[in-house]
């Protein structure tokens, strides 16, 4: 059984946070003693008004930038707490796609930096554009495709290399809302399919509480978790979920941790 | 009318006065220089022959015309030199720019070291070390060429170096995440990241590297160059020898413009498909 169809309670470590901290050059602290456990199969939303610290501890996770104190350790890997290159996917806000390489060559780059020849995995290449929908846009440049379809080349990316964890950074804050419900729409479909582990930054709490299974809400200056929400109804989550009592209810718990978080930091 | 029927729907009288006007405006494009080159050569023509100006002090177009024809081989051979030197400072242009580019952009403190001698040669006019050269370097061609590629080098290396830094932050850390490696980034991410840059440096390089050479032959001469296009017009210019002055004049203008175009086109086909500098307004 995959991890992400099991109870949340029973699933494999991934990630630990313990007492990560980072203040930046300048005082200014982002994230102060964040402690978060990242099970196999979770999908995890931090929650947040700008400046919370959410996408520091993205880049903390990513290893782009390292914690002032505290620990982030892998599952499996005897605490050294290293990851390989393939254990990551990341979604930017923007699709950050490379506007001379065609849209397959964009899903290759993480196979291409690593060295493995395009031959070896053009099946793993044209497999994931198929599940993004995006089979007969392969040989496309990126500016033929719309902001949507650009985000999906982007999703497509990351997730090729099949990574034990992928990171969505605001992926469609630009995006327009009947967009954006139809890629919330087709990543919950995705991960029905591949069964992914995900953390999410956002700031919408609608968005938040659709797609994950945790919800972490975060408060601003200094930036830290205030609450942890688990969204307790069942997967696969269809567009009925989006106008049931229940997900009106998981709504106003998340607004209201959120307005606490943001009357605290007024 | 359904939308899907497939004839086409008339045009109403705004959007035919748009396709008339564009027809109208692609046409003009080629035909209106056309007839002001084909005015200004008859303009040429009368005044010359009406004031009965002399011939060393203005040439008619036919008289040009006939020493063109009359001087080709002449011509030929000197347009031949001055392309070969033009074409070679463009080429160690290109190689010193990009080369250049690539190592102030690789390590901080080479730019900080080298960049302000770099604009300290591009300002400091060529025609003044041109006689320097031509003292200390034994070959009179060399000391051509290195004029020529002084004039041209710059703005391929500044270009390039700004295109080399341009690269997408978010691209940048993604490279990082997957572990790329310095070559990896400048391979796949900085130098398509450069392209447009530099393409548009090599643009500009194309004309000075012309016009160092022009300045080359005029200074150093034929001792260096052999009899190039410029040394044959300042010859002509001493002999009042003004048909063959202004057939040398015209080769040069032509070379320019050819460079111009064939930079263009090397441009045009390199970006086309993906640059939105290439894209079509109608999009």
């Amino acid at each position: 059984m995959t991890p992400f169809r099991q109870p949340l309670g029973q699933r494999p470590e991934l990630l630990r946070m313990a007492q990560v901290e980072k203040t930046f050059h300048g005082g200014v602290i982002a994230l102060r003693n964040m402690n978060l456990t990242v099970n196999e199969g979770d999908f995890i939303s931090l929650l947040g008004p700008s400046g919370c610290g959410k996408s520091t501890a993205l880049k903390l996770v990513t290893g782009l930038m390292q914690p002032t104190s505290g620990r982030i350790d892998w599952a499996g890997e005897d605490g050294a707490g290293e990851k390989g290159a393939g254990d990551l996917g990341v979604v930017f806000q923007e699709p950050t796609l490379m506007p001379w390489a065609r849209v397959m060559d964009n899903v290759y780059l993480p196979f291409r930096i690593r060295g493995v020849p395009f031959a070896e995995v053009r099946d793993e290449v044209l497999e994931v554009l198929r599940l993004v929908g995006l089979e007969k846009f392969q040989r496309a440049f990126p500016r033929e495709l719309s902001g949507g379809m650009k985000m999906r080349v982007s999703i497509a990316r990351a997730l090729v290399t099949k990574p034990r964890l992928i990171l969505m950074d605001e992926p469609f804050a630009a995006l327009d809302e009947i967009t954006r419900f139809k890629l919330n729409n087709d990543l919950l479909a995705l991960r029905e399919k591949i069964g992914c582990t995900v953390i999410f930054v956002t700031h919408s709490v609608f968005e938040s509480v659709f797609l994950s299974d945790r919800v972490v809400v975060m408060a601003a200056r200094p930036g830290r978790v205030i609450e942890e929400l688990t969204v307790d109804a069942p997967y696969p989550r269809s567009e009925a979920f989006r106008t049931s009592a229940e997900y009106a209810r998981y709504c106003r718990l998340a607004s209201n941790a959120l307005h606490r978080a943001t009357g605290e930091a007024a | 009318m359904s939308v899907t029927d497939s004839r086409t729907p008339p045009l109403d009288h705004e959007e035919a006065a748009r396709a008339r006007r564009e027809q109208v405006l692609r046409i003009a494009k080629w035909t209106l220089p056309s007839l002001v080159m084909v005015l200004t050569l008859l303009g040429w023509h009368l005044y010359v022959t009406l004031w009965e100006v002399p011939h060393y002090i203005l040439p008619g177009p036919l008289l040009v015309l006939d020493k063109l024809i009359e001087d080709w081989d002449l011509l030929w051979a000197a347009t031949l030199t001055t392309g070969r030197l033009t074409l070679l400072a463009l080429v160690f242009a290109i190689l010193g720019g990009a080369l250049l580019a690539v190592a102030f952009t690789q390590s901080k403190w080479i730019e900080m070291s080298f960049f302000p001698y770099a604009v300290i040669l591009q300002v400091t006019p060529v025609v003044a070390i041109a006689p320097l050269l031509q003292i200390y370097l034994d070959s009179p061609f060399v000391a051509a060429l290195l004029c020529a590629w002084i004039v041209a080098f710059f703005p391929i290396l500044s270009n390039t170096t700004v295109g080399l830094k341009s690269t997408d932050r978010n691209l940048e850390d993604l490279y990082t995440i997957y572990g790329a490696s310095r070559w990896q980034r400048l391979r796949y991410l900085a130098a398509p990241s450069a392209l447009p840059y530099f393409l548009s440096g090599l643009k500009i390089a194309g004309g000075l590297a012309l016009i160092g050479a022009v300045v080359a032959e005029f200074v150093i001469g034929r001792a260096g160059t052999g009899l190039g296009l410029a040394s044959t017009l300042l010859e002509a210019s001493y002999r009042f020898n003004f048909g063959r002055l202004y057939a040398a004049l015209i080769l040069i203008s032509l070379m320019g413009v050819t460079i111009f175009a064939v930079m263009s086109l090397i441009s045009h086909l390199a970006l086309f498909r993906w640059h939105e500098s290439a894209l079509k307004k109608d999009g």
